[in-house]
């Protein structure tokens, strides 16, 4: 078989067991880092979030050498788990502890964590590779995220973890919210903005406890950060966002972890993060809100707005017009002739748009404060905003057109 | 003016006095916030008495609006006390409403304009509850005493200065508060939205509230308030208008940093 029909194997649960156990493993991380990873964005915490990740390191191999040292099997997830999320959280308040206590700015300690942590991570790794029971522990691993021979209940670990972290999304979504736009006034209501924070890093600690053995520590931050950047294309709501951005985040899941079990010596991790690449891609260009094509399109339509208007404003005073754009807009628009002199409708356009910029002008000066007014933007007929009879009343307060 | 809000004055009927007589909206003794070790407010005692209109007032840099969030405890303070209507301020809450400076939050949050006056609401709908319909009305009449009602759907970030200082005044109105606590809510808008604040604030006292307000512009100190705290890090006079502010009390706030033109020019126009 190919690659690619191992691929659409993978992408129906067809392609074995394991395969499938992994695919909808990474599925619902994504879900969950989608979700946790939408107040992460929002709170611009991202940085902090790469922090403990890396943090986690040190853990995962003490972990290790102390299950070995008792006795145990070293390789045991679980005990893994509660080992990175302890020094993960070591690493998560030694930032906040330097912010907080020191002159240093938070960029300084989370660098500081973050190389000091996954250094002496990387330290004690070479250990274990030295230990009789090492050889085979396949820790590195956990850097990149390897789903060979994942277990069942390995599965199940990560199925609880996410459901943890989907629920404390659901019960916390209004005041991580309300910390995320505007902190000191959250505060007054009585919601504890630390507390608040600590809990949404805890939902980052989560989620990055979960993944180790599937995106692995290294990239578990890319999961949590570009699901919500793709979902701000498409939405202004704080609610759709959180979905938007945890769908994102299980569709690049599933689909990296079955494209990765079709290419066999892929690491899960990367394969997972390029997913969710592509469809930040796909928003960045295609989304209607703020894509970049949509907001070229959005420009180049307001700029001929633009040059209409000026130029039928032009063509009302008699005054020449140089810019080539203008003229070519008001000549497509059968408004003036070739040699530039305004055609019949060209001159009942430009009437037109004359009285309507009288008509602005007369009611701004007769009603400054009326906020109805404040549409006024140069270009939208006043007609749209005011009623017929209002319009009406304003033209019987005009000054009288000069005859001509 | 009991000597020490600490020291608590009991009547013959067991309840304290502070309970028998209305307590002061707000009121703040001794009130110092440091950042590092330079105080920003040093000392700072002030009453604002109920229905007042009160300015503070004082140059760039002189502890204004640290003085508001000390009030509030959104920055620490090193010494003082400050008891909203006779409590501390964990037990006032639902009574006191805030407006931050419009610069203090990034407007291309993902957010529509209902949902920020939506967000004043919080300790009414409460942790785990939607929003329900009744919820949206409330908001969406707090919008219309602002002007904003027509903007409802549109997202933040699409705002003018003055849209978005009065959909924070709208959030505020949505907590219905009996105290408004505002810091600059005149700074860079347009005349539109100054009448409109203006006249919200002046609805709000005529209700009986009490409006505090840091405010920078001393030309409009007498025409908008009633009352005015001058701060310069020591508080530097307090009072009505007519009394605390006089070419003395501006000259003691602001040094030599005021022309003597400047205050010619205030003693006519609040004459």
């Amino acid at each position: 078989m190919t690659t690619l029909e191992l691929f659409f194997h993978a992408l129906t649960l067809q392609a074995g067991f394991n395969s499938a156990l992994v695919a909808v493993g990474a599925g619902l991380l994504g879900i969950a880092a989608g979700g946790a990873g939408a107040f992460v964005f929002l709170r611009k915490r991202a940085l902090v979030s790469d922090a403990i990740t890396h943090a986690t390191l040190p853990g995962v191999a003490i972990a290790f050498i102390v299950m070995v040292l008792v006795g145990g099997d070293g390789r045991w997830l679980p005990g893994l788990i509660v080992g990175s999320a302890l020094s993960a959280a070591l690493g998560l308040l030694l930032v906040e502890w330097m912010t907080a206590r020191t002159r240093l700015g938070e960029d300084a300690a989370i660098g500081a964590v973050l190389s000091v942590f996954f250094g002496l991570g990387i330290v004690l790794l070479t250990v274990i590779q030295t230990m009789s029971q090492g050889r085979q522990a396949g820790l590195d691993g956990f850097l990149l995220g390897s789903t060979a021979g994942m277990l069942v209940g390995e599965a199940v670990l990560i199925a609880v973890g996410g459901g943890l972290a989907v629920a404390l999304v659901v019960l916390l979504r209004r005041p991580m919210t309300m910390v995320a736009f505007d902190p000191e006034h959250a505060a007054t209501l009585g919601i504890d903005v630390r507390r608040t924070d600590l809990a949404m890093m805890g939902l980052a600690l989560i989620v990055t406890v979960i993944g180790l053995k599937i995106v692995g520590l290294i990239l578990i931050v890319a999961l949590l950060i570009i699901p919500p950047v793709t979902a701000r294309f498409w939405t202004d709501r704080v609610d759709r966002l959180i979905l938007i951005s945890a769908g994102a985040g299980g569709l690049a899941g599933y689909t990296g972890a079955a494209f990765s079990a079709a290419a066999r010596d892929v690491p899960t991790g990367p394969v997972i993060v390029l997913f969710a690449f592509a469809l930040f891609a796909l928003s960045l260009a295609l989304s209607p809100l703020r894509g970049v094509l949509a907001s070229a399109l959005r420009h180049r339509r307001f700029q001929h707005r633009v040059h209409l208007r000026q130029g039928l404003l032009a063509l009302a005073r008699g005054e020449a017009i140089y810019d080539r754009l203008t003229l070519r807009i008001l000549r497509r628009r059968g408004l003036i002739r070739r040699d530039g002199v305004a055609t019949h409708e060209g001159s009942g356009a430009a009437g037109r748009a004359r009285l309507d910029e009288t008509r602005w002008a007369t009611a701004r000066r007769l009603r400054a404060d009326d906020p109805v007014l404040e549409r006024y933007d140069g270009l939208t007929p006043i007609d749209e905003v005011l009623t017929a009879d209002q319009v009406a009343h304003l033209d019987s307060l005009l000054p009288k057109p000069e005859s001509t | 003016m009991s000597a020490d809000p600490q020291i608590e004055l009991v009547a013959a009927d067991g309840r304290s006095v502070a309970e028998a007589r209305p307590a002061v909206p707000l009121d703040v003794r001794g009130l110092t916030v440091s950042y590092g070790e330079k105080p920003a407010v040093f000392s700072v005692d002030a009453s604002f008495p109920a229905g007042s209109m009160t300015a503070i007032v004082g140059p760039n840099g002189a502890g204004k609006s640290t003085f508001l969030k000390g009030v509030l405890g959104i920055v620490p303070r090193l010494a003082g006390e400050v008891r909203f209507f006779g409590r501390p301020f964990s037990q006032a809450r639902a009574d006191v409403a805030y407006v931050p400076q419009r610069a203090s939050v990034d407007w291309d949050f993902p957010a529509r304009v209902i949902d920020v006056v939506v967000m004043g609401l919080y300790r009414e709908i409460g942790l785990f509850r939607f929003a329900g319909r009744r919820q949206r009305n409330r908001a969406m009449q707090c919008l219309e005493r602002v002007g904003m009602q027509d903007f409802a759907d549109r997202q933040i970030g699409q705002l003018s200065g003055g849209q978005q200082q009065r959909v924070f005044l709208a959030r505020a109105l949505a907590q219905d508060a009996e105290l408004y606590l505002l810091d600059e809510p005149f700074a860079g808008v347009d005349a539109a939205t100054e009448h409109a604040i203006v006249s919200v604030l002046k609805q709000l006292k005529a209700e009986g509230k009490t409006v505090v307000c840091v405010h920078h512009d001393l030309s409009t100190v007498a025409a908008y308030f009633d009352r005015v705290v001058l701060i310069n890090m020591r508080k530097q006079a307090e009072g009505p208008i007519a009394t605390a502010f006089t070419p003395e009390t501006l000259q003691a706030t602001y040094g030599g940093r005021l022309a003597e033109s400047q205050i010619d020019e205030l003693r006519l126009s609040s004459a």
